[in-house]
């Protein structure tokens, strides 16, 4: 087949594509977000879900009917999903079902930067690693095949390098023959009660102990001849940074990351002078080697904040533990001129609000020059932790927590934090903004439940905010564009942050770059 | 048949067309039949910040990123964003300021990236037809004739 340039994550959603996927879900965040618009846009069948957990429930239902499947996210949204994760694991699949996480060592665009592979050695599951493009391609059909084989949910890791750097891929033909989808009842692997959990575990063991075996032998793991002097254990595109580094080393390059190839990493390390492993983030393979009684060097402990390079792996080659050159700081992201959130973190900050904020565009707004944010953790922690400060701060400081969350993340983690709110009532009440841009505007203004449009841009239902938080019994409800409405917005909220009772205030306006874009227009303000 | 490795990395802010002349440019020497490798960081990249790209071409590329001291060609689509970049270049440098552009000759200040990739291109091995052929691929139709007249500028301003 022709040979075609393409980004990490297009060529994971052609690698889908020609292994026969029956669906995609999943939640948009970087690095992992073009994954399933490609797919789409290439043929295949792809829904944003409204989070994680939900995409990989619906990806494992997928594979319960006998065909493939798969779910994308970055590496904080398998905190979400890792509960579907670690008893999938047990009850396997029927079909495929592939979990494609995308991690992001130096935290080009994320709250913090851990290791996916942990979670392959914490629930039990294989996991895929790959370096470029041509490896996206080619890991991404090999998940599906290890997943069908062994019936074994399969964890996908990329990276930022690899999701967004270009790299030639040559094809292969897509799959044939593949399954249609058919429920089979089969109560003891599908229904994880402890009765059919406790076998289940055993089989997850046993399945592992085949897949192990068959990694030492078939796996997708790579050695380069080189030097006798200097071996280099490795993986993903540290793999790249590491044959500039160390052009006369030999290589072992592990592609299945878990169960490790670790018969063959031992002896490869054995063999020569010095072994030396490479990787980003944790010292995964590092520990795991030296566990099993592998002579090895690895990074010092400043290697595994931010992401490796050739010079840094150079560094690390070089036993170089000087401190690194600071590269100086560039002009940082701001929110857009014109963006309609910049009005609502300028009236919070004007009424001295304590701001628990949450993850979107506008926790840039905790940045200078408004610096209106006070505390931003994980998706949905808005509610949760303004709660929690209203419960025990003095009534002056309580009566002033705002929660502020955006329309996207709301539904993906807000709708459990409203239940408490309206259930465990702070002494004081307590407020939340819900920021309703009609987007996901951070990840690069996908669809979601509260847009009324599907991923393929089709028309579906749309969440009604009024009306879900009016259900959930909160008795002070309004509704402003805070462009054509700042003084009653203002009023509204001066009023509530008094009122110590419970309050929403929807703040709708469309994201700037999502009107320019699709020409999405102002929604109607009335609740 | 050489092994060099030939780096360009294009900076400028979110917004100013950075990671689509980073297209334009590894797409078309991929279609010269060369190993081609791009880098880029999305997400942040429209919300008006610093940002850069990396695209490395040769006989064969490992790592997509330009390592520290190699830039062949350092693209500013802004001059105040040269420091960034400078502890990264090396004294062969080639750098290519958007200065070199009579910016009043440019008829849409957009295709500025157009421009700059014009210049560039008098220093790289392939046809001006190449160039155009990929530009026209990647930008919609009513766009080409404003940005073939800022390609063609750029190459008039090469070496002024």
């Amino acid at each position: 087949m022709e040979r075609k340039f393409l980004m990490g994550n297009e060529a994971v959603a052609l690698g889908a594509l020609h292994a026969g996927a029956a669906r995609g879900a999943g939640y948009p965040g970087t690095p992992s977000s073009e994954i399933l618009d490609v797919f789409n846009k290439l043929g295949g069948s792809a829904e944003w879900s409204p989070n994680e957990k939900v995409a990989a429930e619906v990806a494992l239902g997928v594979s319960f009917a006998g065909v493939r499947a798969f779910t994308t996210m970055k590496h904080v949204g398998l905190n979400v999903a890792s509960d579907v994760l670690f008893t999938a694991a047990y009850s396997g699949v029927d079909g495929a079902l592939v979990f494609i996480v995308a991690d992001d060592p130096g935290l080009a665009s994320s709250q913090n930067e851990q290791d996916t592979r942990r979670y392959a050695v914490a629930a039990g599951v294989p996991l895929l690693e790959p370096s470029d493009s041509q490896e996206a391609y080619e890991f991404t059909r090999l998940a599906f095949e290890v997943s069908e084989r062994w019936k074994i949910p399969v964890i996908l890791k990329l990276t930022t390098r690899v999701c967004h750097s270009g790299t030639i891929v040559t094809p292969r033909p897509a799959d044939t023959g593949l399954a249609t989808a058919h429920f089979e009842r089969n109560i003891p692997y599908h229904v994880m009660v402890p009765g059919h959990a406790r076998p289940a575990h055993r089989r997850l063991r046993q399945k592992l102990a085949e897949i192990a075996e068959w990694n030492e032998t078939e796996g997708p793991n790579q050695k380069v001849e080189g030097s006798e002097e200097l071996g280099i254990l490795v993986s993903g595109v540290a793999y790249q940074h590491a044959r500039e580094a160390g052009p006369d080393a030999s290589f072992f390059k592990a592609g299945m990351s878990y169960p490790l190839p670790m018969r063959s990493m031992l002896e490869f390390a054995a063999s020569v002078k010095r072994a030396v492993v490479i990787e980003e983030n944790d010292p995964y393979m590092a520990d795991a080697l030296r566990a099993a009684g592998g002579i090895i060097e690895s990074a010092p402990e400043m290697y595994r904040f931010g992401e490796l390079d050739v010079g840094r792996v150079k560094r690390i080659l070089a036993h170089d533990t000087s401190p690194e050159a600071v590269p100086p700081r560039g002009k940082p992201p701001q929110l857009c001129a014109g963006c309609p959130h910049t009005i609502t973190f300028e009236l919070l900050k004007k009424h001295n609000c304590i701001v628990a904020g949450d993850i979107g565009c506008y926790t840039l707004a905790a940045l200078l020059p408004l610096a209106a944010m006070d505390t931003q953790i994980c998706m949905g922690a808005s509610l949760g932790v303004g709660i929690g400060l209203r419960h025990v701060l003095p009534r002056d400081e309580a009566k002033r927590v705002v929660s502020v969350i955006g329309d996207s993340t709301f539904v993906h983690s807000g709708l459990t934090g409203l239940a408490e709110m309206t259930y465990n009532v702070p002494p004081t009440g307590h407020v939340l903004l819900i920021l309703d841009n009609s987007t996901t505007a951070m990840t690069g203004q996908q669809e979601h439940p509260g847009t009324g449009r599907l991923l393929d841009q089709s028309p579906t239902n749309r969440l009604d905010y009024e009306k879900v938080v009016r259900a959930m019994n909160v008795p002070n409800v309004g509704t402003f564009d805070p462009i054509k409405q700042p003084a009653e917005f203002e009023a509204a909220l001066v009023e509530a942050l008094e009122k110590e009772e419970l309050t929403v205030l929807i703040v709708r306006r469309p994201c700037i770059l999502a009107v320019a874009r699709k020409g999405v227009k102002p929604a109607s303000t009335q609740g | 048949m050489t092994d060099k490795v030939t780096s360009i990395k294009i900076a400028g802010l979110g917004g100013m067309g950075v990671l689509t002349s980073t297209q334009i440019l590894a797409e078309v020497f991929f279609r010269q039949g060369l190993d081609v490798k791009k880098a880029e960081v999305h997400g942040m990249s429209q919300r008006g910040g610093s940002i850069c790209s990396d695209v490395r071409i040769g006989q064969k590329v490992f790592s997509p990123m330009i390592p520290a001291g190699t830039i062949g060609y350092l693209i500013l689509f802004q001059d105040d964003q040269f420091p960034l970049y400078e502890a990264d270049c090396s004294p062969q440098t080639v750098i290519i300021r958007p200065s070199a552009i009579d910016a009043e000759k440019l008829e849409n200040k957009k295709t500025l990236n157009m421009a700059m990739l014009g210049l560039l291109s008098r220093h790289l091995d392939a046809p001006t037809e190449a160039w155009l052929e990929v530009i026209h691929e990647v930008l919609p139709e009513k766009l080409h004739q404003v940005n073939d007249a800022a390609f063609e500028l750029g190459r008039q301003s090469a070496g002024e």
